[in-house]
């Protein structure tokens, strides 16, 4: 699979449409097609170009700068160990190493059974929690190599898959924006001031603040 | 030690397992700060966000008020972009705003966009942050289902959507021309500044309000108490309470809402309610005050309070509210090249200085941390910091186009002035390893398919 | 770029000189014409700066101190002060310098750009001159193709932007992409999605290092044993500047020259490569004759020249009429000269054309207002463009078009066949159907009912548009349609916006020179008529045709039904390029002697009697006439093969062998007759021409032009107050010593039958009866009168006067209307003799709608038979939106397709197409 589901279509055209341009949409479609396929296929990005409405060279060109995207398939965890700074004084490098020899990978590659990519990654904004890392984007802080090793065997067990979902899903809540309610996007074109801002009764003539 | 009394403005929530739920939040003052907004007009908002003088959580420490004063009048429509793209090393406060309490970023948000006159508002949050996205989302759900935002909010004639987005892992999409590069679906380099200001030519080349997570979710207390009752808070520059993350080598690393302004570093760093001390009886060799951008400060520093001005003349910054404590047993040049890889890996690569510079630097390090330094390599490091950043001086100068390259420069300059001795340990005879290495340093980024035996 | 004088000024201090600078006008720009040169990189003055690559760092301070600033972006403001020389400046500049340096392979000795390398100049003048650094640097795969025309060598690249710029803002077509980042950044295309634009070679020519090489190019030539030319692009009739490198007499590479008017420094690829044919093995090095045996065998020019001489003397007895001369778009302005004089002074035919059925008739051409492009595409302006898509057939063009739109402001009503890129530009796009054309434009400019399916609203935007000052592009949309559609479609500009000034849209080199020398049924040279201009050639001229002669169609359908018996193709391959492949070759084969002028045996000249080998573009001088009327010089790169000569040689040869002497014995010589002779081009001297890079637009001034009368004597007078040197470059015509005696004494004395005499009823009547059958209906008149004052002469000019419209044929429900159009590469000569070029025309098959499609209840890509009244013919079909419903579009091929389809006895040709 590749190119968009039908639902994921439908999905994509609702995500556009909150857009005033529709190239904004990129990266959310992006993320969307991972959650499809857990990684960004090549026909994926073909797609979006047409669904956007620009070129995959510039999909493409998206794509490539933002480190989440994987265009290549990854395992069904992707475990981000941080060295930065505060981790690294704090024993993220040996957990780095740690998870490198219990998996027995190098940082960047995956098990031969495709379940687990071990990365070394920058901050991740957890830093009074060092060491720690994230299993596809959910955090573990503080956690001993001991730790480590259990939560990789839960991981194979299937016993965290209610909170750890396979690599490319992010939120499992979509924001939805009802028709009914909506404000509609701010579109570039013929924006007049919105009404609020005159609506209220003028400032009195003395005594306004300076 | 000064550890004051003021109240929590923004953490209040945080104690209470459902703290970012609707009920939770109307339950404690929710969404009042947005009503007292609507029953003023904007631009007297506006002049309460002034009284307060609520500086710019994010970094540079802008005064939001003023800022929102930039657009330029009678352009239209305005954007609101907010940014929760926290990834300055050692930082970590917006995170923990969006997780336990969305709905007053939510308030925080509209209360700025109806201050401002906003046509739309889009949530910016790191892509890595799926807890955080999720928790915004359903707070957002359940916001438009209650009418507090979308079309004519709590029944007034005052409307805008807020779209959640989120990134895909670059911390330069944190600077706010990139963030609006990035919102508009390109590759997240900043944009010349001139011509590009954001609040005059922003997102779509509209006028454009970036704010942090943490400025906007005062607001709703501002406006619920009173922008006087925030200045109360504080002094000179620095008004109300601010999130400063203690990391490293402490006791209690945590995540503090400490009175801006007159807490000090050392009662941060010390006080038993706070960082409570560096552990194993290690003694402080240095921390970073701002995230890995800021020069490094030492003991000398310690009873600075947490005020901007007073930072800002001891030669380094506040910015994004992260310390790092490093004791004794850290090797600096280990340090040092950690951070300065940090920003030749997260470099954008779109000027010259910055692209090559700042891996350079990083290779320099990683040689002399090899045993394989010159002794002519501290003076090469400094002079290319130089080429970066012109007279390694603070504030920076830059060759670059954003301040990133002269990040990378801080800490460099900062451990090789004052521990000089550290590097030159560890300077060899100078013979050049014959390693071959593809670009991006030791690690190989890019995970692939290909198994490593 | 800025006009300094015609804007509010500033004044800037340049290292401590003072600059007056246009408001706006960027540092880097005013400290460039001050003397002080900036380096850089990523700035090009075409595009829009970015200020990355950090090279033109210098100290600006507007009042607050000095701070280094990118001079690429700063905008000059009042009071400003830049220092360029200062130590901070130099120690930023050459730390860039040294950073550009850090990863950059340096393998200057085996780099096309080596010895023009303005990384390795700057790193000269403003670098560090050693490396410091000793690690490893990056590493890419070596140049890797990005198109089929360029290589990207990624570990030279220094990421400028510019080449990535031009794709996405220049062009359009962002298919090269900055990927990947940090210092791993790298330009690349998307897997399989090559940079396949028609405008790929100018990011060769503005990369700033060796990077983008193109194929054809690499590893040719290094940089100082080339001998640079400028010259005149010979792709379209854009007439874009170039500069010709050659080396050892051969030319090997073509790059644009910016000049304001015209091009901007680009060329369209077809233009940059197609110099290889030039370069073909398969060029004609000697002139050729059939022999006995029926070949074509090289014989000596005074044998080739003396055989083509008897067939045109044996012709001529049955009148002037039995010679017939197709083509001289492909000639110099000269050449062009030269052969009219010969056609139409010497031997007495007017059954001249150098338009091959697929253009306008020279009244429309000539005889409406004419626009330039720079009024195409100033700044607010309106344009209607009713014509074919530009990227296919005016490359460059398009890109001042599309510039126009996006950065100027200009709106564009679009009226094309089918969907174009154009349709992206514009404001308000029509489709239709063929012969609806005239009624669609009725519609837009005077308010008549839109023809049926027409969108109403969309009209009426249009009308919004359109109901103020506006600048018409008019050229054929399709081969197919006939141009009297076209032609009427002018008329209702004619009539509701006299004063609208129009583009005509040929593509053909340089078919308006052709034209405005008089290569066209009914005129001669200077845009008159044969009436109107009698006066003036006749001092010069033998004689003038009489009458009328036949266009292109007339003269093969005359030719066809036996009444041609010499036919005459300068440069022209009617059975390639003709519209109506069937009615080519039934005339080729029903004439007695064919002449060929050309460079190549082509599928035409190869069916020649004598072919006479000529030199082409690169290897003559000369002069070109662009799409404006622009009048550029040729430049001589290198030497024709063999005995190859110019054109107008030829002609002279030939009119000796008549008994006639054209009086031309050099180029230098044909210049000052035309100048002389041609009211258009009075006044544009040579010296002229050389004193400006930019070429000089005919008529210099219409004003003045309107008072230059020839004189009783047929003196030309008026010129001499115009130009650097006036009078020089006016000939003495107007004596009693002008040559006139020449061509009417010898053709009487002379052993060539020849004569005025042969005007006689046989010729008369196949003027008459050709003309029934088909030529363009349009009628020539001369002006007298709307624009002639009280007093003043009337113009001698060519005025456009509506004839009567072309029926539109009722719709048969059955059929499909048949859309053919041009493609920039194609299976013909020129671009097949190219080798870089050679691989490029993509498939042609029938588009249609996908409704139609459907209705045919096959797939895209399956075999069907197209039926014409002329041919069936079995080729691919294909789904394409944007084709309207009722029509089958179909690219112009040589081979198999359009050309066997189309009849242009016909106003539109109805296909039906069936399953296989
Ligand atoms: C390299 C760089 C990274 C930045 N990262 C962040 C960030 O992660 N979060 C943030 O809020 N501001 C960041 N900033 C600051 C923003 O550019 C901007 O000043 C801020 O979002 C404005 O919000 P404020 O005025 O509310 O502080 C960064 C700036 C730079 C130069
Ligand atoms: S300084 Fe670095 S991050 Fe900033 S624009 Fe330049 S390359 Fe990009
Ligand atoms: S030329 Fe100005 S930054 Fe490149």
């Amino acid at each position: 699979m590749a190119r968009l589901t039908v639902d994921n279509v439908v999905l994509a055209k609702e995500i556009i449409g909150r857009y005033p341009r529709p190239k904004s949409a990129l990266i959310p479609l992006l993320h969307l097609a991972q959650e499809q396929d857990g990684y960004v296929a090549t026909d994926a990005m073909e797609h979006l170009a047409e669904l956007v409405g620009v070129t995959p060279a510039e999909v493409l060109g998206t794509c490539s700068f933002y480190e989440m995207f994987k265009r290549e398939p990854v395992g069904r965890y992707v475990i981000n160990v941080c060295t930065n700074i505060a981790c690294q004084i704090m024993g993220g490098e040996e957990l780095l190493h740690h998870a490198e020899e219990s998996l027995g990978i190098r940082s960047g590659s995956t098990t031969p059974d495709g379940l687990f990519t071990v990365e070394d990654v920058e901050c991740i904004a957890a830093c009074t929690e060092a060491p720690c890392l994230q299993v596809n984007y959910r955090y573990r802080h503080r956690i001993s190599h001991d730790q480590f090793d259990r939560m990789v065997d839960d991981l194979r067990a299937g016993r965290l898959d209610d909170e750890v979902p396979p690599h490319g899903t992010l939120a499992r809540t979509r924001q939805h924006i009802p028709n009914a309610t909506a404000a509609g996007p701010g579109f570039v074109e013929g924006a007049e001031e919105p009404v609020w801002i005159t609506s209220r009764p003028a400032p009195p003539k003395e005594g306004a603040k300076a | 030690m000064t550890v004051t009394d003021a109240p929590k403005i923004i953490s209040s929530r945080f104690d209470h397992e459902d703290s970012f739920t609707l009920r939770r939040y109307e339950a404690t003052h929710g969404y009042e700060g947005l009503k007292a907004a609507l029953a003023k007009r904007p631009d007297e908002v506006v002049e309460e966000v002034k009284t307060a003088s609520l500086l710019g959580r994010g970094g540079a420490g802008f005064p939001a008020g003023v800022k929102w004063g930039f657009c330029p009048p009678g352009v239209w429509p305005r954007y609101l972009v907010v940014n929760g793209d926290e990834s300055e090393p050692g930082t970590y406060k917006d995170r923990i705003l969006m997780e336990r309490d969305p709905h007053q970023l939510i308030e925080g948000v509209l209360i700025a966009c109806y201050a401002i006159g906003c046509a739309q508002a889009f949530l910016y949050v790191r892509g890595e942050m799926a807890l955080a996205q999720e928790r915004i989302a359903e707070a957002l759900n359940e916001a438009y289902a209650k009418g507090y935002v979308g079309k004519d909010i709590l029944g007034t004639d005052f409307s805008v959507d807020i779209v959640l987005h989120w990134g895909a892992g670059a911390y330069i999409v944190g600077e706010e021309t990139a963030l609006i590069e990035s919102l508009e679906g390109n590759r997240g380099m900043p944009r010349l500044k001139p011509p590009f200001f954001p609040a005059a030519k922003g997102l779509y080349l509209q006028p454009t309000v970036v704010n942090n997570v943490e400025t906007l979710a005062n607001l709703p207390w501002i406006l619920r108490e009173g922008g006087a009752a925030f200045a109360e808070l504080g002094a000179e520059a620095s008004r109300g309470t601010r999130m400063f993350a203690v990391s490293g080598h402490v006791r209690n690393p945590g995540v503090y809402e400490v009175e801006f302004g007159v807490t000090t570093f050392r009662d941060l760093i010390y006080a038993p309610v706070y960082g409570g001390g560096i552990g194993d009886g290690h003694d402080l060799k240095a921390f970073i005050p701002g995230g890995a951008s800021a020069p490094w400060f030492y003991e000398e520093h310690l009873d600075l309070p947490l005020e901007k001005g007073a930072v800002d003349r001891a030669g380094s910054m506040l910015g994004s509210g992260a310390i790092v404590v490093m004791d004794e047993t850290t090797d600096m040049v280990k340090a040092a090249l950690r951070v300065v890889r940090f920003f030749a890996r997260e470099s954008c690569g779109k000027c010259t200085p910055c692209r090559e510079g700042t891996s350079w630097l990083e290779k320099i390090l990683e040689r002399i941390l090899d045993g394989h330094g010159r002794p002519s390599d501290l003076d090469l490091l400094l002079d290319v910091c130089d080429n970066i950043s012109p007279g390694i001086a603070w504030p920076p100068k830059q060759t670059t186009i954003c301040p990133l390259g002269p990040s990378a420069v801080s800490p460099i300059a900062s451990a090789v002035t004052r521990f000089r001795d550290e590097f030159e340990a560890k300077l060899g005879g100078g013979a050049i390893p014959v390693t071959v290495k593809m670009a991006g340093g030791a690690y190989v980024r890019k995970p692939t398919a290909e198994v490593a035996s | 770029m800025t006009d300094v004088q015609a804007q509010p000024t500033v004044t800037v201090k340049v290292d401590g000189h003072e600059v007056t600078a246009a408001k706006g006008e960027l540092v880097i720009d005013a400290a460039e014409r001050a003397g002080v040169y900036i380096p850089r990189f990523c700035y090009h003055p075409r595009m829009k700066p970015v200020g990355m690559c950090r090279q033109c760092l210098v100290e600006i301070d507007t009042g607050r101190g000095p701070a280094l600033q990118p001079s690429c972006m700063i905008e000059c403001s009042d009071g400003m002060s830049v220092e360029t020389g200062t130590p901070v400046t130099i120690k930023a500049q050459t730390g860039v310098l040294e950073f550009l340096l850090v990863n950059h392979p340096l393998d200057c000795p085996v780099c096309d750009k080596g010895g023009e390398c303005p990384l390795q100049d700057q790193a000269m003048s403003h670098g560090p001159g050693e490396s410091r650094m000793v690690e490893e640097k990056r590493h890419f795969e070596k140049p890797i193709p990005v198109s089929a025309l360029v290589l990207l060598d990624r570990e030279r690249c220094i990421l400028c932007d510019r080449c990535t710029r031009f794709a996405d803002e220049v062009a359009g077509e962002p298919l090269i992409h900055f990927m990947d980042r940090g210092n791993e950044t790298q330009v690349n295309t998307f897997p399989d999605h090559p940079f396949a634009s028609y405008y790929s070679g100018n990011t060769v020519q503005i990369c700033p290092v060796g990077a983008l090489t193109s194929s054809s190019y690499r590893f040719k030539a290094r940089p100082w044993d080339l001998v640079q030319t400028e010259s005149t692009c010979h792709g379209c009739a854009m007439g874009c500047r170039t500069v010709v490198d050659s080396s050892r007499n051969r030319i090997l590479r073509q790059n644009g020259v910016d000049i304001d008017p015209v091009n901007w420094g680009w060329l369209c690829d077809k233009g940059r490569f197609g110099f290889e044919a030039i370069e073909s093995d398969e060029r004609l090095g000697a002139p050729l004759v059939r022999d006995d045996a029926g070949d074509l065998v090289e014989t000596t020019w005074s044998d080739a020249i003396r055989t083509a001489a008897t067939a045109v003397k044996d012709a001529r007895k049955k009148g002037p009429g039995a010679v017939a001369v197709i083509g001289g778009a492909r000639l110099t302005n000269e050449d062009a000269y030269a052969w009219a004089k010969l056609a139409k002074g010497v031997i007495g035919t007017d059954n001249v054309d150098a338009q091959l059925g697929d253009g306008l008739p020279a009244e429309v051409v000539l005889g409406l207002p004419r626009a330039t492009i720079d009024g195409l595409c100033a700044p607010g302006g309106t344009v209607l463009w009713i014509g074919p898509d530009p990227r296919e057939e005016l490359g460059v063009l398009h890109l001042r078009l599309r510039h126009a739109v996006i950065n100027d402001g200009v709106k564009l009503v679009v009226v094309t066949p089918a969907t174009t890129v154009l349709d992206g530009l514009a404001a308000a796009a029509f489709h239709p159907a063929p012969g609806d054309l005239a009624g669609l434009v009725a519609a837009l400019l005077d308010g008549a009912d839109a023809p049926d399916g027409t969108d109403a609203d969309l009209v009426a935007t249009a009308r919004g548009l359109l109901d103020g000052d506006l600048t018409v592009a008019l050229g054929r949309g399709s081969l197919a349609e006939s141009a009297g559609y076209t032609v009427d479609a002018a008329a209702v500009v004619a009539r509701t916006r006299p004063e609208t000034r129009v583009l005509p849209l040929l593509r053909r080199a340089n078919i308006n020179g052709a034209l405005d020398m008089g290569l066209a049924p009914g005129l001669l040279p200077g845009r008159t008529t044969l009436e109107s201009g009698a006066d003036r050639v006749e001092v010069l001229w033998p004689r003038v045709p009489a009458e009328i002669g036949l266009d292109t169609t007339g003269i093969l359908t005359a030719a066809s039904e036996g009444k041609v018996d010499v036919l005459i193709l300068l440069g022209a391959d009617p059975l390639a390029d003709f519209p109506d492949r069937q009615l080519a070759a039934a005339a080729l084969a029903g004439v007695r002697t064919v002449i060929a002028v050309d460079l190549f045996l082509t599928e035409s000249s190869g069916r020649a009697d004598v072919v006479l080998a000529a030199a082409g573009p690169g290897e003559v001088t000369g002069t070109h006439t662009n799409i404006e009327g622009r009048i550029s010089t040729l430049g001589q790169a290198v030497t024709p093969p063999g005995t190859a000569r110019p054109a107008w040689m030829m002609a002279a040869e030939l009119a000796m062998r008549l008994g006639a002497d054209l009086g031309l014995e050099s180029v230098a010589d044909i210049w000052a007759e035309i100048e002389a002779v041609a009211p258009s081009h009075a006044g544009i001297t040579a010296e002229l021409l050389a004193a400006t890079g930019d070429g000089v637009v005919a008529p210099l001034d219409s004003a003045r032009l309107q008072t230059t009368v020839v004189d009783d004597q047929g003196t030309a007078i008026g010129g001499s107050d115009v130009g650097p040197e006036g009078g020089a470059g006016v000939p003495e015509v107007d004596q009693d010593d002008a040559p006139e005696p020449s061509g009417e004494g010898a053709a009487e004395g002379g052993s060539g039958p020849a004569g005025p005499d042969a005007e006689d009823a046989e010729d008369a009547e196949l003027v008459e009866s050709s003309h029934e059958g088909g030529g363009d209906a349009s009628t020539i008149d001369v002006a007298d009168g709307p624009d002639a004052e009280e007093g003043a002469p009337a113009s001698p000019f060519v005025t456009f006067v509506a004839p009567e419209p072309t029926p539109v044929p009722p719709l048969d429900s059955y059929a499909l209307r048949l859309v053919v159009t041009r493609t920039m590469y194609d299976d013909g000569t020129l671009v097949q003799q190219a080798p870089a070029l050679a691989a490029l025309p993509a498939d042609a098959p029938l588009r249609v709608h996908p409704a139609v499609l459907d209705r045919l209840g096959v797939e895209s890509g399956t075999r069907v038979r197209a039926i014409s009244p002329r041919a069936t013919v079995t080729l691919p079909v294909v789904s394409d939106p944007g084709v309207p419903r009722g029509v089958a579009a179909v690219a112009y091929r040589r081979q198999g397709g359009a050309g066997d389809l189309v009849d242009v006895g016909q106003a539109v040709t109805e296909v039906r197409v069936e399953t296989t």
